[in-house]
């Protein structure tokens, strides 16, 4: 009896020092919150996902991108319909689209004070292009001449230079590029957030700048990226470019999961989301009504044929597997009937675009699609599907797609092939896949040669090639006005269109929202994305 | 008693290994390139990902990755994900957001949990008790993201009581409403086991002793009864903080909580192996740490157990 009591006052003076501590450790623990984002102060959040870097040449995300193109100018922007306008710069001519001449706009500065000069830009599209910096956006710089010096092909050699030999600094506020190859769209090119110019700071501690870049932008940073939770923007004093915010800053924040960052803007803790996932997307309507916002985007699915496998040799089975496949229908079935079916290679937000260029090869139309099919000899063996499991819409239409083969054309044997993401396109560059396989291709600027040469170019996936194609393209290339280069990029088109080695599907609707708090709210299809500086904040 | 502690902690030190190794191995058979993964559908030359792939020792086996990552963390150097960031430095931001949002939970289980046990002990049968059982049955049978984003929509969205989602008002605002979701299944356990148990031992021949003598019935409750049923309850609370740092996976998903299970889930998908690896092998040293500490305190409430 005794001894137990005895324990029982050591509990207790333990449990009070336990307490203590729990007590001191909550304390602690507490001490570290933020301050809520308070209303009223002329900025607005936005939603999206997390970022993976920020210094502009080591990213191709359009995450990265939301912020990036806030805190840099480049020397292009686009227009909201797409064109290409200069922006950091005065102008970009060329004579024979290959040597370009840049004019920088003089009396620019980033967020630290440097002037903004065309060594700025040459410096660091020199950094974003020597190999090992492994910028990840290094081969949006290949167009440059002497990119393959500062890559070489034999991947542990040495490169031989550290500096592009296309580009020469004539003055302070004049940059000459000279290109591999004539390229007419290099102005658009100019647009895409990787050929961003970084100051000298930025250039000596590379890893300092992702961290806090120093732009030469309308907003700058407002302290340091906090990682997976936010990057704060402000409006730079000294901004004397042409894209002026209206309002005082923009906070990104970072979501884990869409539907969260849904919850979150019906609360009204976040302005704007871009993006709502597609199942909320009806109750969305309902709910927001005005502050709903739809737009068409640049991404469009294909199904892509191995052409190194001879059963899919033959055009007019492809042309058949096109016709066979109800476009409307699986929009309808799986996409609420707000996706946009192709009717064309290039998506109609692309300047270039045709409205019905593809015709009836990309209508329904079983009765045609069974005779070419039928024509063409059939297909033998067993019809592999491969799609990855990012989305799960892609196993619902791919499902759609497997039933309107075996109904309209018969195939009996056909077999799903689920990769998982981050093995999908690994296998596709090395040619793993045994038949039509899903693709889906986002402008990083908007050009039709941005489509088609990704594609349908050289070492293109489907192993297609066409002397035809590749001729027109460099013609279109060489082309300098701009209204003459589309046809003829049209031209390849229908070349491509003609064999049909990968067929297009649908092209994405982008579906987001805003609070009540902001207006003015435009999103572009294109790199440009949330047009921030427009938005007004009540 | 330090004996017993000093061999507990020695046989951490194969565990950390094992775990560690099994970790990494697991994350090496991931399928995919994580390096070409960076870049999504976008090309990337073949210099560049050799780059990388150098950088990182992906080019070299399993066991002399291994090798290399062990021989940086006995250095203190966790290494870096695929895009150059301090491993150190991510796990240090989110250790802070998932060690709240834990004790959090685990405090909510441990005392509303106890609470609601004793009441249905000591009410076996009656109203309270029904209430209890079939409360928490409900709780236990509803996932808990099902359970997550019902409350966030209820109490972050239209009764706004709690904020939806983020760490921006801090702790405890922030906390709340998660904790209690990820501290939901283990408060049902915690309930039940505590009512079990109590009940069982209000029946015992030593609270009829206590009784027959004539003490007070708190202190027959609270100093005899109580006190015994808690061994289970106490192993339990043991074993579940293990379990609230994986639920954290998906209860700072949905409450968009940058914490350390919502980046084991990113890498995972990224197949970042020493985030991964760093992460999960500090979870495990947790684990064992409080395990170590529930061990001790049954002594504490049985002086019959005692450790050499």
């Amino acid at each position: 009896m005794r001894s137990q009591r005895g324990a029982g006052r050591g509990v207790r003076r333990k449990a009070a020092g336990l307490a203590a501590v729990a007590l001191a450790a909550s304390l602690g623990l507490s001490a570290c919150g933020g301050d809520d984002a308070a209303a009223g102060d002329g900025t607005f959040t936005v939603g999206h996902s997390e970022p993976d870097h920020l210094l502009p040449a080591n990213t191709t995300s359009s995450y990265s991108f939301d912020v990036i193109t806030e805190l840099f100018d480049n020397l292009m922007t686009l227009s909201k319909d797409g064109k290409a306008v200069p922006l950091a710069a005065d102008s970009v001519t060329s004579d024979d689209q290959k040597v370009w001449t840049v004019k920088v706009k003089a009396g620019q500065k980033f967020h630290n004070g440097e002037p903004v000069t065309a060594q700025s830009f040459a410096d660091s599209w020199n950094y974003a292009a020597y190999g090992p910096n492994a910028m990840g956006a290094n081969s949006y710089f290949s167009y440059i001449k002497g990119y393959g010096e500062l890559n070489p092909e034999d991947e542990d050699a040495k490169p031989k230079a550290d500096k592009l030999s296309g580009l020469e600094v004539v003055d302070q506020n004049t940059l000459k590029v000279t290109l591999n190859d004539p390229f007419s769209q290099f102005p658009l090119l100019l647009t895409y957030p990787a050929y961003a110019p970084m100051p000298k700071a930025g250039l000596k501690d590379p890893k300092a700048f992702d961290d806090h870049p120093i732009g030469n932008g309308p907003y700058k940073m407002d302290g340091n990226w906090e990682r997976n939770k936010q990057v704060k923007l402000v409006a730079f004093p000294g901004y004397t470019g042409a894209r002026k915010p209206k309002n005082k800053g923009v906070t990104w924040k970072s979501y884990a999961s869409a539907d969260t960052a849904y919850t979150d803007l019906r609360a009204g803790r976040i302005d704007v989301l871009q993006t709502i996932p597609s199942a909320k997307v009806p109750e969305a309507k309902r709910l927001l009504g005005d502050k709903f916002l739809a737009r068409k985007m640049s991404t469009t699915d294909y199904l892509g044929f191995p052409l190194f496998d001879k059963r899919f040799d033959n055009p007019d089975l492809r042309k058949a597997i096109s016709m066979a496949i109800d476009r409307q229908g699986i929009n309808k079935a799986v996409y609420n009937g707000d996706f946009f079916p192709a009717d064309s290679l290039i998506p109609s937000i692309i300047p270039g675009h045709r409205d019905n260029a593809c015709g009836e090869l990309c209508t329904y139309n079983p009765a045609k699609a069974k005779e070419l099919y039928a024509k063409s000899g059939g297909f033998k063996g067993t019809l592999e599907l491969y799609f990855s499991n990012s989305q799960p819409t892609y196993a619902q239409w791919m499902r759609i797609v497997a039933n309107s083969l075996r109904d309209n054309l018969g195939i009996k044997d056909i077999q799903f092939r689920q990769v998982p993401a981050s093995d999908y396109f690994s296998m596709l560059s090395d040619h793993g896949e045994k038949g039509p396989y899903r693709q889906n291709w986002e402008a990083d600027y908007p050009s039709p040669q941005n489509y088609l040469e990704g594609m349908w170019g050289l070492d293109n996936r489907m192993g297609w090639e066409s002397k035809e194609f590749t001729e027109l393209i460099a013609k279109a290339n060489k082309t300098a006005d701009q209204q003459q280069a589309m046809a003829v990029y049209n031209q390849a088109e229908d070349v491509a269109i003609r064999e049909m080695p990968m067929i297009p599907l649908w092209t994405w609707a982008g579906q987001g929202g805003r609070s009540k708090n902001v207006d003015n709210v435009t999103i572009t299809p294109y790199s440009t994305g949330l047009i921030a500086t427009d938005v007004t904040v009540k | 008693m330090w004996r017993y502690v000093l061999r507990r902690l020695l046989q951490a030190v194969p565990v950390f290994i094992g775990t560690t190794l099994l970790i990494y191995a697991m994350v090496f058979a991931l399928p995919g390139d994580p390096i070409q993964a960076l870049a999504g559908d976008k090309p990337v030359p073949d210099n560049v990902l050799q780059t990388l792939r150098d950088r990182y020792n992906l080019n070299d086996p399993l066991l002399l990755q291994y090798a290399k990552y062990m021989w940086g963390l006995v250095q203190g150097d966790l290494g870096e994900n695929y895009t150059g960031q301090s491993v150190s430095e991510m796990l240090s931001g989110r250790w802070t957001v998932t060690a709240q949002l834990a004790v959090t939970a685990w405090v909510f289980e441990m005392v509303v949990g106890m609470l609601l046990g004793t009441w249905a002990g000591l009410r076996r049968g009656k109203f309270a008790d029904t209430l209890v059982l079939g409360g928490t049955t409900l709780v236990i049978a509803v996932p808990v993201f099902v359970l997550g984003y019902v409350a966030q929509i209820l109490f972050g969205l239209h009764w706004q009581i709690f904020p939806t989602a983020g760490t921006d008002d801090g702790w405890p605002m922030s906390y709340l409403l998660p904790g209690i979701v990820l501290g939901s299944l283990g408060l049902s356990y915690v309930a039940r086991l505590t009512r079990t148990s109590l009940s069982e031992n209000l029946r015992a021949d030593y609270v009829r002793t206590a009784n027959a003598k004539g003490l007070s019935r708190t202190r027959v409750v609270g100093r005899h009864a109580l006190r015994n049923s808690l061994i289970p309850v106490v192993t339990y609370l043991g074993v579940d903080f293990g379990n609230l740092m994986a639920g954290a996976i998906v209860t700072e998903g949905i409450f968009n909580l940058p914490g350390i299970g919502q980046q084991v889930f990113l890498s995972i998908q990224l197949k970042e192996g020493p985030v991964v690896v760093g992460a999960v092998t500090v979870l495990v040293l947790i684990f064992l740490l409080v395990n170590l500490v529930v061990d001790l305190l049954y002594g504490v409430l049985d002086p019959r157990i005692r450790y050499e």
